[in-house]
């Protein structure tokens, strides 16, 4: 396979997209399992303790992929955007209201202020962990594109039996991520702590089964990942494997072992949507003259050129600044961490 | 259905894109002005020492950080949008657009949001000078991520730097795009006037607690720092403008007619500028019309003898060049809007310098006779952000990228009914949005400085930092 400008931006977008579901994916995860296993007010707030320096800096990864796609793949952005409008709108909604959520709701030390905000954090975790899914199904699947690359269906296409199981297998893949995260940001011994575990070991049981399933479903019946040219199978044979993996290390306690697991899961099964896509980056279902492929809706080699320069200068900036924030909150959140010390407001249980 | 309510999806993808980037513009420029008066207060905390100063910029950080949650959430569905609604857009300028767009994300938003959490949640945790080091680098953050975003505007109002290859933009020079001169022009427009943003809202507060006799030093403090970023602010926005529409008589001609609501281009030597008018599309003249004269050459020209042209000869020849059409935007708004703007401007800079007046009179700790204007200033500059925005943007109309590209040519093919939709949902969502954030500013502002741990500056203070969120 030559590597061509094109051919490399397209595997920019394929990394950026996989930073992004490995850092959001934990933070989704833990906005999800936070009503279930939280149980008083200072476990709620040592879970949103465990990911409030990093998500706004995840979140930017998602903002990086979109700039990359539009400035790289100026046609694949409105095509893919336009056909699938109203997912991108529901998923912009929730994370303006996760977002929001997560800032506000300490501001105001009253129950049922904070309950509004965990009902919406709970929403807007579940809707964008869910829509990815459904995005990268359809996205691998391809979409009614005609003429123009204008989009010729309805809003309802994206919608199926294979895209709902796409969505709930990232759904269960990054609640399972969020619990082995917090197996390594709450404190060992604490009740939470336990309750985590626990969760792990359901959702890694519920997650390699939608996510072997989703492979199968792709394979078989779909057809879909059999376009690498070589080894297809390594991506899912590994993402399987990993989940594997996870149950081992719970077992055997390896939280760090287990973290990395799952996040390697989430590399695979990224790897597995991108490099089944290859050559083309947005299928269409009216005809191969229609699909768009890495070479005829990719930028010029001028501005492909410019994006590489500033590329490699900044984004190993970016991932050693994101490390060192990773490195200054690296201690684990206590639960009397989860507050003030000394604080005169009351441990109210809600 | 190509209608919905009479309304055909580029009416509503138009509405869309204006409510969601105004809205978005209510936070942004707050966000670089404050954050700017806020790295300066750092600065003198740390170089005095004070637990007192410290104290007070952990109260203004905690206004900042309300205001900077959704800033930032607001601002991805901008970008998302052109792919979304403007899919003729996105083919036919991804290639230049994108670019800036890439590079405020990789140059700015992953610092801003990486080391505003590090600044705020890591008091305590990082030295003295790191924590300073980190708001500063939150402050130039947000000015590189305006610059180009301004950079990417001004390329769409003034394009340079490309080709049309295949039928759509292509980069040829990519200096020439960072260094249009519009962009530099606006850069400084939307600096010094979102530093009047930070600074009247920090006066409104500053003024709020001197007049209640609430920790007099310290907010005696910011009123002054407030004070001269506000001078600077205004005297930097207004002689900005004043050169923004002196290239506009150049590059857009018809958007600074319309500016003027000058519909026939004078008959005399000189130009007049109309004062108040009532300028009606439909008959292509004003109703009502009251101008100065030799006024409208002098702005335009810095002479008294020039003059611009008007709206009808530039609609003929646009005909002539663009083939049929109506190349003239909808005149009142943009004419009216872009007067309220320079009135609210006007104002800024009368209210700075009646306060510089009473400093230098030893007057500062009472807010005086103007207190109840001092308290709703902080609307002034983003009123005058708002119709700024809608000036420039309405007066750049039929023309998405000037004389490039139409806005009717530019719209993705989505049904109305999609798009009413989401547009339904995006003002309920930031009707909400920004009802929370007055709400919760107003709240937290008035509460002021209570902090307990003056003399252990170095332990974060609880009342700063939201609960939770400390590990």
């Amino acid at each position: 396979m030559n590597i061509d400008l094109p051919t490399l931006w397209f595997g920019v977008v394929a990394l950026t997209f996989t930073i992004y579901f490995f850092l959001e994916g934990f933070d989704f995860g833990v906005g999800l399992l936070q009503p279930f296993l939280a149980r008083r007010e200072a476990e709620r707030r040592a879970m949103i303790g465990t990911v409030g320096p990093f998500w706004a800096a995840n979140e930017v990864w998602i903002i990086l992929a979109a700039g990359v796609i539009f400035a790289a793949f100026p046609v694949w952005y409105g095509a893919l955007m336009t056909s699938l409008y109203p997912l991108f709108a529901l998923i912009l909604l929730a994370l303006i209201g996760r977002g929001v959520a997560f800032e506000y709701r300490a501001e105001i030390d009253h129950r049922r202020w904070r309950l509004f905000w965990d009902v919406t954090s709970f929403i807007c975790n579940a809707l964008p962990a869910f829509l990815w899914g459904v995005i990268m199904t359809n996205m691998v699947r391809g979409l009614p594109i005609g003429a123009g690359a204008r989009f010729q269906g309805t809003p309802l296409d994206a919608f199926d039996l294979f895209s709902l199981l796409g969505g709930l297998a990232t759904l269960s893949l990054f609640v399972l991520h969020g619990a082995t995260f917090l197996l390594l940001r709450l404190e060992t011994g604490s009740e939470l702590y336990t309750r985590a575990r626990a969760a792990a070991l359901s959702f890694g049981a519920a997650a390699t089964v939608l996510v072997l399933l989703f492979v199968y479903v792709g394979f078989v019946r779909e057809e879909l990942f059999n376009s690498f040219g070589y080894a297809e199978w390594i991506f899912p044979v590994a993402a399987a494997l990993n989940l594997g993996l996870i149950w081992l290390a719970l077992t055997l306690k390896r939280d760090a072992l287990a973290f990395i697991a799952t996040g390697l899961t989430i590399v695979a099964s990224t790897a597995t949507i991108f490099l089944s896509l290859l050559p083309n980056v947005l299928p269409s279902t009216l005809g191969d003259a229609y699909t768009l492929t890495v070479q005829n809706s990719a930028s010029e080699p001028y501005t492909l050129r410019l994006l590489t320069w500033v590329g490699v200068i900044f984004l190993p900036l970016i991932i050693g600044y994101q490390a060192w924030n990773y490195y200054v909150f690296r201690q684990r959140v206590t639960e009397s961490g989860g507050k003030p010390s000394g604080s005169v407001l009351p441990d109210t249980e809600a | 259905m190509n209608e919905i309510l009479g309304f055909s999806a580029l009416d509503l993808s138009r509405f869309q894109f204006a409510t969601t980037s105004i809205f978005h513009y209510f936070f942004v420029p707050f966000t670089v002005g404050f954050a700017f008066l806020i790295a300066v207060l750092q600065t003198l905390a740390y170089r005095s020492g004070s637990a007192r100063m410290e104290n007070l910029t952990r109260f203004f950080g905690h206004l900042f950080f309300i205001n900077f949650a959704v800033g930032v959430v607001t601002g991805i569905v901008q970008e998302f949008q052109f792919g979304m609604n403007w899919q003729g857009f996105s083919n036919f300028v991804g290639n230049i657009f994108g670019v800036p767009l890439a590079l405020e994300v990789l140059m700015a938003f992953f610092l801003e949001s990486t080391f505003l959490g590090i600044w705020w949640f890591g008091k305590g945790r990082i030295p003295a000078w790191a924590s300073l080091a980190c708001i500063w680098i939150v402050s130039v953050g947000t000015m590189i991520s305006a610059f180009w975003i301004i950079i990417a505007n001004a390329w769409m109002q003034h394009p340079v730097g490309f080709e049309i290859r295949d039928g759509r933009a292509v980069m040829t020079d990519f200096s020439a795009i960072v260094f249009n001169p519009k962009g530099l022009e606006w850069s400084a427009h939307i600096l010094t006037g979102s530093l009047t943003v930070g600074a009247f809202f920090v006066l409104a507060v500053s003024a709020y607690h001197l007049r209640r006799r609430h920790e007099v030093e310290s907010f005696r403090t910011s009123f002054k720092v407030a004070l001269v970023v506000a001078l600077v602010g205004s005297l930097g926005v207004t002689l900005s403008g004043h050169e923004q529409g002196q290239s506009a008589v150049r590059d857009q001609p018809m958007k600074y007619a319309a500016f003027s609501a000058l519909w026939d281009t004078p008959t005399g030597n000189q130009m007049p500028e109309s004062l108040l008018a009532l300028p009606s599309n439909g008959l292509r003249e004003n109703r009502l019309e009251v101008s100065l004269p030799y006024l409208g050459s002098f702005l335009a020209f810095n002479n008294f003898n020039e003059k611009a042209q008007g709206i009808n000869e530039l609609q003929r020849e646009y005909v002539a060049k663009y083939g049929p059409g109506d190349y003239v935007p909808w005149v009142w708004p943009v004419y009216w809007s872009f007067r309220v703007m320079v009135g609210l401007g006007g104002v800024m800079l009368l209210v700075s310098l009646y306060y510089i007046w009473r400093w230098r009179q030893g007057k500062l700790d009472d807010p005086g006779r103007l207190y109840p204007l001092l308290l709703v200033m902080p609307l002034a500059p983003h009123l005058a952000n708002f119709s700024g925005f809608i000036a420039t943007e309405m007066g750049r109309q039929p023309w998405i990228v000037q004389g490039l590209l139409r806005t009717q040519d530019a719209v993705s093919n989505l049904s109305p009914l999609t798009v009413l939709l989401s547009l339904v949902a995006f003002w309920v969502v930031y009707l909400t949005l920004i009802g929370l954030d007055v709400f919760l500013l107003t709240r937290t502002a008035r509460a002021g400085i209570h902090e307990p741990d003056v003399e252990t500056p170095s332990i974060p203070s609880p009342e700063y930092l939201p609960e939770g969120v400390r590990s």
